[in-house]
């Protein structure tokens, strides 16, 4: 965990005072409306349907147990008596009111919380993976570059006021567990012979035209990071189109000028700052580097003999222990230890809500069994990521009590899903409600199992804060004539295979979605080849047309083909 | 003649903006002229008067400096004050270029812009009519910590923190 020294505090105190003025100046009627607009955005605050959302950032998805327990101090205070994990990582309040926000950023502060650049036209919080530091398939731990960059985009004044958001995603593993290539810029971490570099992708994005990050260069040298974040800022503050919002991200200028023409631009940069005082400064020395790999050095683990228990025997004792392990826990690189997976998707609960209660008991459960920290997942899940086998079953039946233990990670009950119409300002369709009719049609274990891995992912809008885009299923709930439509994409993947998913045809009404949704699920169990063929691969192999048929079999359509 | 901030101060403001088209006087003027028109008459300016040039923000600085590199003041425009593509050249001018003249920042110029700009190296500002000329001077110290060097001469934290010392960056820039 990263920890603050003087700098950062200082920084973050002076940060907090300066928008406390500027909230007080708007409401004071001395800013438009207007101007505070830019303001509050770069301070993480939405206009929404019934207050403003405040967006916290989680840097990297790292939480802390003093964290958690100010979350809960927080919402119970200040908002409604809960939060909502995003699919990046952070934190959404739906309740705040306005004049209270400086106080509760001022609050969040003395525990390293932020909402620097939670939204806005502005590179936001930094994504990564989950797994960083206990994958079995980690080359390089990704944090201490993740750190190093936040710091470094943090109030940068040359990127502050950007044509559009830029976000970074991060990954040291051969997994990517951060749908990185969605991001407008995807940071590998990685080893080539003895160094370390960046494999670096430029021009992701979801939203109104999702496209996967393109590689700009294999092998960006580790002394490099800044400098080639720079470059790519510098030629997206350059060039990014300031005419048309909806043409503004980066993506845009790849797709405009071609990856030559692009990939010359930054790579030309790239020289021009290593050639100057400007790369100078911009380098990051060995010592650098240490001196941030230490914040994240691995805790202190026990000897595996002491760690490790016979969880054969406890899961024959109990078959939901038992589920849940399967489910829910997974490996981990230290002998004797375990990442275990905390549901946010329990049935009945918006995806990724957590109330005030669970952010203390995480906290409480954190510290007695992984050394104090929580990770949040872009599945909108968290994660204990360093829990020894010895304390399993006492944790479980800890997660269990608080609602915290459903058995799904990685299942069709496991739906990714933006707030929707109930909050966002920006929603043209509800997105709970339909979780909800999904999952209770999906409920039983048993039919989830034997579904197997699956990814269902909705949005509320073309923005595509669920990642409809990238889901096995996608859902993107649109308005026709004041009514709520979805649209169904299939074939998406967000991860080492990512994959932007294809639209399957006309959109189905709410109340024939689940029904849809439902008859594409069938309709996989009937076409796989056998039983380890999951969803996606089946979609691969078969592709689009024998499940658009069953999308689309319904009664009136049976009747309309007949006429 | 209105008033701006230069070098950390209000002061009058000695240069007229002299658009494409408009008469320009006699010795005593000092004028800034847009691009267009220092290229068409640059001849007859630079005998005439001081002359400062101004760039839109589309301009590529590093293409156009050998034509300005020898002007007194060069001026950035903002359109919109969140359009910040005015900091990119700034930034360029001053650490890359090495133009050392009075780079003055004009348009849609708000208090809450004031303080990104003097990082990034403006050190004249011209805030919009509206504005309140002490209330922007100050802006420029809302944040003396930075993470990142830029044009107002901080050394970034990560160069700090090699010397393990942790203090506050002193207040310089516009």
């Amino acid at each position: 965990m990263y920890r603050y020294d003087p700098i950062d505090r200082e920084l973050l105190a002076e940060r907090t005072e300066q928008f406390r003025d500027q909230t007080q100046r708007f409401l004071a009627g001395e800013l438009t409306e207007e101007d505070f607009r830019q303001l509050r955005l770069r301070n993480g605050l939405y206009q929404q349907r019934h207050a403003p959302m405040l967006r916290i950032s989680v840097p990297y998805g790292l939480l802390e147990s003093a964290q958690l327990r100010r979350m809960a101090q927080v919402v119970r205070r200040y908002d409604r008596g809960y939060g909502h994990f995003t699919t990046r990582q952070n934190i959404q309040l739906n309740w705040p009111q306005l004049h209270e926000v400086p106080e509760l950023l001022a609050r969040l502060a003395e525990v390293q919380l932020h909402s620097i650049q939670a939204c806005g036209n502005d590179t936001r919080n930094i994504t990564c993976d989950y797994l960083a530091g206990v994958a079995e398939d980690e080359q390089v731990d990704p944090r201490p570059y993740c750190e190093l960059l936040r710091q470094f985009v943090a109030l940068h004044p040359e990127f502050y006021w950007l044509p559009r958001k830029f976000k970074f995603g991060f990954t040291g593993a051969a997994a990517d567990r951060a749908a990185t290539r969605t991001n407008d810029a995807a940071v590998h971490v990685l080893r080539r012979g003895g160094a370390i570099g960046y494999r670096f992708f430029v021009g992701g994005g979801l939203g109104r035209l999702p496209m996967l990050g393109q590689e700009m260069n294999p092998f960006v040298p580790e002394s490099d990071l800044l400098t080639y974040a720079t470059a790519i800022l510098r030629t997206f503050n350059r060039f990014g189109r300031r005419d048309n919002i909806h043409k503004a991200r980066i993506k845009i200028v790849l797709r405009e000028w071609g990856i030559e023409r692009f990939r010359a631009a930054i790579e030309q940069e790239y020289a021009k700052i290593g050639a100057s005082a400007e790369g100078e400064q911009l380098r990051l020395l060995p010592q650098d580097i240490e001196r941030m790999r230490g914040h994240f050095a691995a805790p202190p683990y026990r000897p595996s003999g002491e760690a490790a228990a016979d969880l054969p025997a406890q899961a024959a004792r109990n078959v939901r222990f038992a589920a849940w392990l399967k489910r829910n826990v997974r490996a981990h690189k230290m002998p004797g230890y375990r990442v275990v997976f905390v549901s946010l998707k329990a049935p009945g609960q918006a995806p990724g809500d957590c109330t005030a209660e669970q952010f203390e008991t995480l906290a409480e459960l954190s510290d007695a069994y992984s050394f104090g920290e929580l990770r949040s997942t872009y599945d909108q899940n968290l994660v204990l990521a360093d829990v020894a086998e010895r304390d399993l079953h006492e944790l479980w039946g800890k997660l269990d009590a608080a609602g915290l233990a459903t058995p799904n990670i990685g299942l069709t009950t496991d739906i990714v899903a933006c707030p929707g119409l109930d909050f966002c300002g920006l929603a043209n369709a509800g997105t709970i409600g339909v979780t909800h009719d999904i999952y209770r049609r999906f409920d039983s274990l048993e039919a989830q199992y034997e579904i197997g891995p699956l990814r269902i992912t909705m949005s509320g809008c073309m923005n595509g804060c669920g990642h409809h885009s990238v889901g096995h299923i996608g859902i993107l709930g649109v308005d026709k004539h004041g009514e709520e439509w979805y649209q169904v994409t299939l074939g998406g993947s967000a991860g080492h295979d990512a994959a932007i998913g294809e639209r399957v045809g006309r959109a189905l009404a709410r109340d024939e979605i689940a029904d849809g949704v439902e008859r594409l699920i069938r309709a996989y169990l009937e076409l796989r080849c056998d039983e380890d063929e999951t969803f996606i691969e089946c979609y691969r192999r078969i592709g689009l047309a024998p499940f658009k048929a069953r999308l689309y079999e319904t009664e009136e359509d049976s009747e309309a083909a007949a006429a | 003649m209105s008033r701006i901030i230069r070098q950390r101060a209000i002061v009058e403001d000695d240069w007229t903006l002299a658009p494409d088209g408009a008469a320009h006087t006699g010795a005593a003027g000092r004028l800034i002229v847009p691009l267009a028109r220092w290229r068409a008459e640059r001849a007859a300016l630079e005998t005439a008067s001081a002359v400062g040039v101004l760039l839109p923000n589309t301009e590529d600085v590093e293409a156009v400096y050998p034509e300005i590199a020898e002007r007194p003041l060069i001026a950035l425009q903002f359109p919109a004050f969140a359009d910040g593509r005015a900091l990119t050249q700034a930034i360029l001018l001053r650490n890359r270029l090495g133009f050392a003249g009075e780079l003055r920042a004009l348009g849609d110029v708000v208090r809450d812009l004031v303080f990104w700009l003097g990082r990034c190296g403006f050190d004249a500002i011209a805030p919009r009519g509206d504005q309140d000329l002490q209330a922007c001077l100050q802006a420029l110290d809302e944040i003396r910590t930075a993470y990142q060097p830029a044009a107002d001469g901080h050394a970034p934290a990560w160069v700090r923190r090699r010397s393990c010392s942790a203090n506050t960056r002193p207040a310089v820039g516009a």
